[in-house]
């Protein structure tokens, strides 16, 4: 059974369909790629998905799990997490503060008052092994704001990676980023790749199917074509349409 | 505030300066020419405004209307002295229990709102609470306000403390002042201070990484209004009575400019100078010219304009400039500097 399902997801805005019966799964262990043009869903799908916005109709299921219409932070609970298109951080905080923030430990004593956080050495050392797992070492007391543009992609991931999930969704990770970071990112994604289920929205298509395993394409707010990387390329609608182009 | 300092530390240097100087202005504060009962009036809208700074500055909520809870301990206070029992723990509790009951019902309101909703709602429920006690006038006594209020015995064991002499109630309001800086100086350091701080950052960002940040939100508005209760049943025995006008939208403002003007955005130590600053200019500005106010107002537009940091922030940057001088003479230093004030 896969880890995650989406069986028959329906999202409308007002007269305007932007899912229509949208089945995905994803395979535990595996790295799963969604894409698609712009304006194609592939967001509002990505949103349903991680509960920022509640479908019409359907199901989400998260190990067997129905998980449907929960609020972000009880689907976060559940080991699913989440980075960010537009960068998303604690923008004040270091980078250190900003993945300390988000351990599930942290989380648990969140309503503690007496308790001297910084004095707490176990978290902050778990919080730098994460930030040395995305390639920040040493970099643990620059403040967010001051890092460059693809460190913060890389600590948009450290802080989705902070929960410990068992599911990792990526919002378009390669947005904004040069050639070299795109490339850093890719050792990343593929190291992170053994250790846990990934699963990444892009319309970088060369970035996506060098790491992905299966690969869903959504046009018009429906899955058109899914299989593997090598499946796709060989797919008729794919080579026609201006992604097979990029994908070559 | 940014980043919070590494380790809170249970005394800082500040915290020392700021306890050392108050409980010492009997011996100091008469031959610069000012009176006792100021510093004891510094010292309760200290607590307030260190208070409201928890929503302001660590949490970033901007509520408007947090005079009404300061008043509403007031009023709790003097009522359950004359109304129920006339004991000082008895009321002190039960004035912040009632605040914190009341806030509770209000936070639930506006917790889901933020920015210029959040702001909007406060002041409604602000007016609220001022337009109740003035019209509600055989239980408030209305404009003329709750009269008679005493400053019962403070029995702590076999011990008992009069206080009603200005001197003895200023060291009880410093007993409870030292306590409430110190917990309160903790809880910005601790787990839940710094979600409030990280919620104030991204609260998208924190609800996606697990928080429940109605939660949260309701909590230090409960929190914070129950801190201004405690400071509001304080002012009633220093005023011995309680008047509607602490719970005024000007009141409000009061508390908001103190913060601001401070530098509570930037730092714990900003409600602290900044209450300073605010009761200095009332009295100091105030024994010269009726239009203080005015003048008040067009320093706090000039802050705001240059300055919005306040002077917590002009401080640290003159430190960090003396920092970055002593470190490398004649270079251009690279502006990070960390540290508790």
């Amino acid at each position: 059974m896969a880890l995650f399902e989406a069986i028959g997801l329906h999202k409308r805005f007002g007269d305007h369909v932007v899912l229509q019966d949208i089945n995905l799964a994803f395979e535990e262990g595996r790295l799963s790629g969604i894409m698609g043009p712009n304006g194609a869903g592939k967001t509002t799908c990505f949103h349903v998905l991680t509960g920022q916005h509640a479908p019409d109709r359907g199901r989400v299921l998260f190990a067997g799990e129905n998980i449907t219409g929960l609020p972000p932070r009880r689907i976060a609970q559940k080991g699913i997490s989440r980075s960010f298109q537009v960068m998303n951080l604690f923008n004040e905080y270091s980078a250190l503060d900003n993945v300390l923030v988000a351990l599930p430990s942290v989380r648990r004593q969140g309503f503690n008052v007496v308790r001297d956080l910084g004095a707490n050495r176990a978290a902050q050392d778990e919080a730098a092994a994460v930030l040395a797992r995305v390639g920040l070492a040493g970099k643990e007391h620059a403040p967010a704001r001051g890092l460059s543009y693809g460190d913060r992609r890389a600590l948009e991931i450290a802080v989705a990676l902070a929960a410990a999930p068992r599911l990792l969704f990526l919002d378009e990770p390669t947005a904004g980023l040069g050639a070299e970071a795109t490339e850093r990112l890719a050792d990343l994604i593929s190291e992170l790749k053994r250790q846990l289920t990934i699963v990444i929205i892009e319309h970088d298509m060369r970035f996506l199917f060098r790491l992905a395993d299966h690969v869903s394409v959504i046009h018009w707010g429906q899955v058109i074509v899914s299989g593997t990387p090598a499946e796709l390329r060989e797919n008729p609608w794919v080579q026609r349409s201006n992604l097979g182009a990029l994908a070559a | 505030m940014p980043s919070a300092p590494a380790r809170a530390g249970f005394v800082p240097l500040p915290m020392v300066i700021v306890l050392l100087a108050l409980v010492t202005t009997p011996w100091w504060l008469a031959k610069v020419g000012l009176y006792q009962y100021l510093a004891l009036e510094v010292m309760i809208w200290m607590l307030f405004a260190l208070g409201y700074n928890l929503m302001l500055g660590t949490s970033g909520l901007p509520s408007f209307g947090h005079g009404a809870f300061f008043g509403v301990g007031a009023y709790a206070f003097g009522l359950l002295q004359q109304r129920v029992l006339a004991n000082l723990w008895f009321d002190l509790a039960g004035a912040v229990l009632v605040t914190a009951l009341l806030a509770a019902i209000v936070a639930a309101c506006v917790s889901h709102k933020r920015g210029i909703y959040f702001a909007l709602l406060t002041i409604a429920f602000g007016q609220v609470f001022w337009f109740v006690s003035i019209k509600w006038h055989s239980v408030t006594g209305g404009e003329d306000g709750l009269l008679n209020i005493r400053r019962p015995i403070a029995q702590l064991g076999p011990w008992a403390f009069d206080l009603r002499s200005n001197e003895a109630l200023f060291y009880f309001c410093f007993a409870v002042f030292a306590l409430a800086l110190v917990g309160l100086w903790r809880l910005v350091h601790s787990p839940f201070g710094r979600v409030l701080s990280a919620i104030r950052q991204n609260e998208v960002r924190a609800a996606f990484v697990g928080y429940n940040v109605w939660l949260y939100k309701w909590l230090v508005f409960t929190l914070a209004s129950a801190i201004a209760g405690l400071a509001g049943a304080l002012f009633a025995m220093a005023q011995q009575s309680a008047y509607p006008n602490v719970m005024s939208l000007h009141s409000s403002g009061f508390v908001v400019m103190m913060v601001l003007i401070g530098g509570g955005l930037v730092s714990f130590w900003g409600p602290v100078i900044g209450a300073v600053f605010f009761i200095l200019a009332r009295d100091v500005l105030g024994a010269t010219t009726e239009t203080w106010l005015l003048w008040y107002g067009l320093l706090f537009v000039v802050m705001v304009l240059c300055k919005p940091e306040g002077i917590a922030g002009l401080w640290q940057a003159a430190r960090r400039q003396l920092s970055a001088r002593k470190a490398a003479p004649g270079l251009p230093h690279e502006g990070v500097a960390h540290g508790p004030v």
